[in-house]
This record gives structure tokens, C-alpha cells and sequence, in this order.
């Protein structure tokens, strides 16, 4: 039998200890060691080194090898003064990592030295219950949820992409939405978009939008913009400051205007575009990937091009298609997974088929080629309604 | 023998198939087969002879615009033609 102070001074002898000072150098070194931190939530949410990885005591066993599968990485364990520390320490170095050192006198004596140290903003309780599912993707995480909280989303309209998009990004978390859309709610639409209700028949969309997503989730604000995106707007809008524009326009002239503003203000667009039942999305991430004019230089023939209006489409097309859409535009703010950046994905609802086609960037395209010939806002009605000729 | 896809929006043309099997073993040669057989999709495709620059086509997934145009060869797989879009499911 051993007492705890037995014990902690056995432990102490079979690990490698480094001063806080020593510490330091290496943290301010080109190649700084990662910093573990093995305390308790509410301590590491008082502060923490800066860059350091948070596994409490308790779940230390159970979590670091997710946390960081490469044993050989050089490790500085610490606590608040070195004792729990030095006990997670020989236990990482039983678990087979081969460079750890513990951190005597622990982040008290860090702090005492005034060295550098990051004060996380923590989520609240209600936040920690709300996003528990997202907390426990280690892609996602607090940090994560985090970054979607600070996002900004602009939808181009609240219709049937915008719909599912904006009801599972507020779900999300994403903590500012914009809608721009200058329609009403009309019976017509409550076939596929979900955002809207009944009872909101002839409510302008983007306040009948606002209602639902800000209730909801309370995290939520979302800025309602009623009115149509033109070339006289759209940098009124968009110089509002988006992380992603989120595209779920209706016509041509909107999609041509997105993309060439998109493109100026380089915020990446997630494109998706539906009819009867057929849906394609993709990503244009400017300066990265292709844009829309790379993909379709020219739009089609109004007789090639009718809208849902028209041709009509299947109620839940729009939910699938505005999910994925969804799902781009999380990875996009939380910079994880691959997104449909060059691929223009195409989904056959009638014959559930999913397919993929390469969209190659067009190094002579008019807006964002070597020498682009378009550089302000054209007249987009026009453009779509030109005779297209012509071979290219 | 080629499958060639048909966008929603040109099914009309071609009596409402989604797909068509057609010959020819370049691109220029499978859209002659299917401007021969649905001269109504053919107008819509072609322009003098050329390619509408509002149509794409893949040839195995891949852009014939980074292939060899009309003179890619389809060795047996599949053809997508595709025209843009607009649709996002919000006018009335």
C-alpha cells in the first residue's frame, strides 16, 4: 500500500519533468511540442496554454488516441501544478508514446511567468445541451461549433433549395443567416418549402423565414433582405461581410450575377439547382475551383429553360438538394471533409442515381480566367435573353 | 453501342426517355446518330453544325471541353449531356 504522496513521488522518478521556462523556449520554438491539458472543463475554460489539447484526467485513457494517433509526437502534459500531470504522463508513456514530458509546477507557474495564455470562449449550458451531438464529432467539437456560431450565411432565396438550407443551418448553429428574397408565401409553394406554414400565406418570405429559424434556435439572427439581388444591390448585400452565399435562385440572371459578385467579393458559393426530378450541386470556391461561367458559359434558350414554375418539381427534390447544400456549406465554415469544389454532383430522384462529373476551371473564362473581359455587373436579363450562337 | 443521358429539360425531344442508346465512337459522331433519329433535340444541340456553347457533355464523367471536343472518342461509356438549370424551386 502507498499514499498518495508515496505514489506521486515513485511516479515522479520514472518520468521526465521540464521547467516552465524550459517549457516556454520550446513552445516559442519553429517546432513547438503539443501541449495536453488534463484538467478539470471549468479550469481550462479560465485559460489554457495557447494551441494545447484538452482531455480531462477522467477521460484521458479513453480519448487521447483519437485525439492524437501519432505516438511519436513530442508531448508537454500539464495541469494546474504538475501532480495529476505526472500521474497522465506515465500513463501516456504505458500507452506507447515515446516523447512526453510533464510540465513542472504546472499552468500556475505558466501564468506566474506571465507567459502567453488563451482565455476559450465556452459555450453556455442551454449551447452545450443544444449542440451535445455536434460536441461529440471530433470534427466539429467546441471549436467547431464555435466557428459555425460566428458564421455568416447569405441564402439567395427562401424557397424550396433555401428552404431545408436554412432550416439545418440555423439548427446547426450557424449564428448569422442572411435571406435575401423579395417574394410573399403563396399556397403554390407549400408543396417543398418547408421554412414557410399555412398560416403564412401572403407574409413577406424572408420574415415568414426569420420567424421559423429564430424560433427554432435562439442563437440565430437572421437579417431579412426583401428584395430582389440586381447589380444596383448586390454589393450592398454582399460587402454586409458572408462566409458563404448559399444559391438558391430561381432564374438565370440571378445565378450569372451571383456568380460574378461572388467571384469579385471572392466568397465561395454553393450551388444548387433543381428540376422535376433532377438536382445538381456544387461549390465555386473563387481563386480555388471553377465558377458557374466556367461550368455553363452561356445559359440556355429560355425554350431549354423552364422553370419549376413551369416544368414543376417534386416536393421533396428541393429537401434533398438544399441538404446537400446544407452539408457543403458546413464544411466550408468548419474547413473539414471534402467539398464538391470541381465536381458538379447530379441526383435522379426518379431513379435514385447519384453521379459526379468533373467541372474543370476555364483559364479563358470572362470573370475569373487569366484575362477576364467581364469586370463590373452587366445587364443580366439581357444576357440570358441573347440568342446564343456560336460554337466555343 | 453508347448511353447517352437526356437532360429533363430535353426529354420532350426525344419522347421522354431519360436515357437513348446511340452508335458512333466519337462524341460528333453519337450526336449525329441522335440529331438523325430526333431532329427536334438535333436543332437544340447543334447550332451550323456546332455544339450550343449552353450544352455541356462528359464522356466518362469528364468535360469534353478537356478532352478532345467533338472528336473525343466514348469507348463504351457513358455520355452526359447537360444543360444549366435555374431552378431553385421559389417563384410561384
Amino acid at each position: 500500500m502507498a499514499s498518495y504522496r508515496e505514489l506521486l513521488a515513485r511516479v515522479k522518478e520514472e518520468i521526465e519533468e521540464i521547467s516552465t521556462i524550459e517549457a516556454h523556449e520550446r513552445f516559442s520554438s519553429p517546432t513547438p511540442p503539443l501541449f495536453v491539458d488534463v484538467r478539470e472543463p471549468d479550469e481550462w475554460e479560465e485559460g489554457h496554454i495557447p494551441g494545447a489539447v484538452y482531455v480531462s484526467r477522467g477521460r484521458l485513457e479513453s480519448r487521447i488516441e483519437g485525439l492524437i494517433p501519432d505516438k511519436t509526437r513530442p508531448l508537454v502534459v500539464y495541469c494546474s501544478v504538475g501532480a495529476r500531470s505526472a500521474f497522465a504522463t506515465k500513463v501516456l508513456e504505458e500507452m506507447g508514446y515515446t516523447d512526453v514530458v510533464n510540465l513542472a509546477g504546472g499552468f500556475s507557474d505558466w501564468k506566474r511567468n506571465g507567459f502567453e495564455i488563451t482565455i476559450p470562449r465556452v459555450l453556455s449550458a442551454e449551447q452545450r445541451a443544444r449542440y451535445s451531438r455536434h460536441l461529440l464529432i471530433p470534427e466539429v467539437g467546441e471549436e467547431g461549433q464555435q466557428r459555425l456560431l460566428d458564421a455568416r450565411v447569405l441564402l439567395v432565396g427562401a424557397g424550396g433549395l433555401g428552404s431545408p438550407a436554412s432550416l439545418y443551418l440555423a439548427a446547426a448553429g450557424v449564428g448569422t443567416l442572411g435571406i435575401v428574397d423579395a417574394d410573399v408565401v403563396d399556397e403554390s409553394n407549400l408543396q417543398r418549402q418547408i421554412v414557410h406554414s399555412t398560416e403564412r400565406l401572403g407574409e413577406p418570405k424572408v420574415l415568414s423565414a426569420k420567424r421559423t429559424l429564430e424560433a427554432l434556435n435562439p442563437d440565430v439572427r437572421v437579417l431579412p433582405f426583401q428584395e430582389r439581388l440586381t447589380s444596383e444591390n448586390v454589393d450592398r448585400i454582399l460587402g454586409e461581410g458572408w462566409d458563404v452565399i448559399v444559391d438558391g435562385a430561381d432564374n438565370f440572371p440571378t445565378r450569372y450575377l451571383v456568380n460574378d459578385a461572388s467571384v469579385w467579393h471572392g466568397i465561395p458559393v454553393v450551388h444548387g439547382s433543381i428540376f422535376r426530378f433532377e438536382g445538381q450541386v456544387t461549390v465555386f470556391r473563387p481563386g480555388v475551383g471553377p465558377c458557374y461561367r466556367c461550368l455553363f458559359p452561356a445559359p440556355p434558350p429560355p425554350e431549354l429553360a423552364p422553370s419549376c414554375a413551369e416544368g414543376g418539381v417534386l416536393g421533396v427534390l428541393p429537401g434533398i438538394i438544399g441538404s446537400l447544400q446544407a452539408n457543403e456549406t458546413l464544411k466550408l465554415i468548419l474547413e473539414r471533409g471534402d467539398t464538391l469544389v470541381g465536381r458538379l454532383l447530379l441526383f435522379d430522384a426518379l431513379g435514385t442515381t447519384l453521379d459526379e462529373v468533373s467541372i474543370p476551371r476555364d483559364p479563358a473564362c470572362p470573370v475569373c480566367g487569366e484575362s477576364p473581359t467581364i469586370t463590373e455587373y452587366v445587364d443580366y436579363v439581357e444576357f440570358c435573353n441573347a440568342p446564343v450562337g456560336g460554337a466555343r | 453501342m453508347t448511353r447517352v443521358r437526356i437532360p429533363p429539360t430535353l426529354r420532350a425531344e426525344v419522347g421522354g426517355a431519360r436515357e437513348i442508346v446511340v452508335e458512333g465512337s466519337t462524341v460528333a459522331e453519337i450526336l449525329e446518330d441522335l440529331a438523325a433519329r430526333y431532329p427536334a433535340l438535333g436543332s437544340q444541340l447543334l447550332r451550323d453544325g456546332e455544339l450550343g456553347p449552353f450544352v455541356n457533355v462528359y464522356v466518362g464523367g469528364e468535360d469534353i471541353r478537356t478532352l478532345d471536343g467533338l472528336d473525343t472518342r466514348v469507348d463504351g461509356k457513358p455520355v452526359i449531356l447537360l444543360p444549366a438549370m435555374a431552378g431553385g424551386a421559389g417563384g410561384r
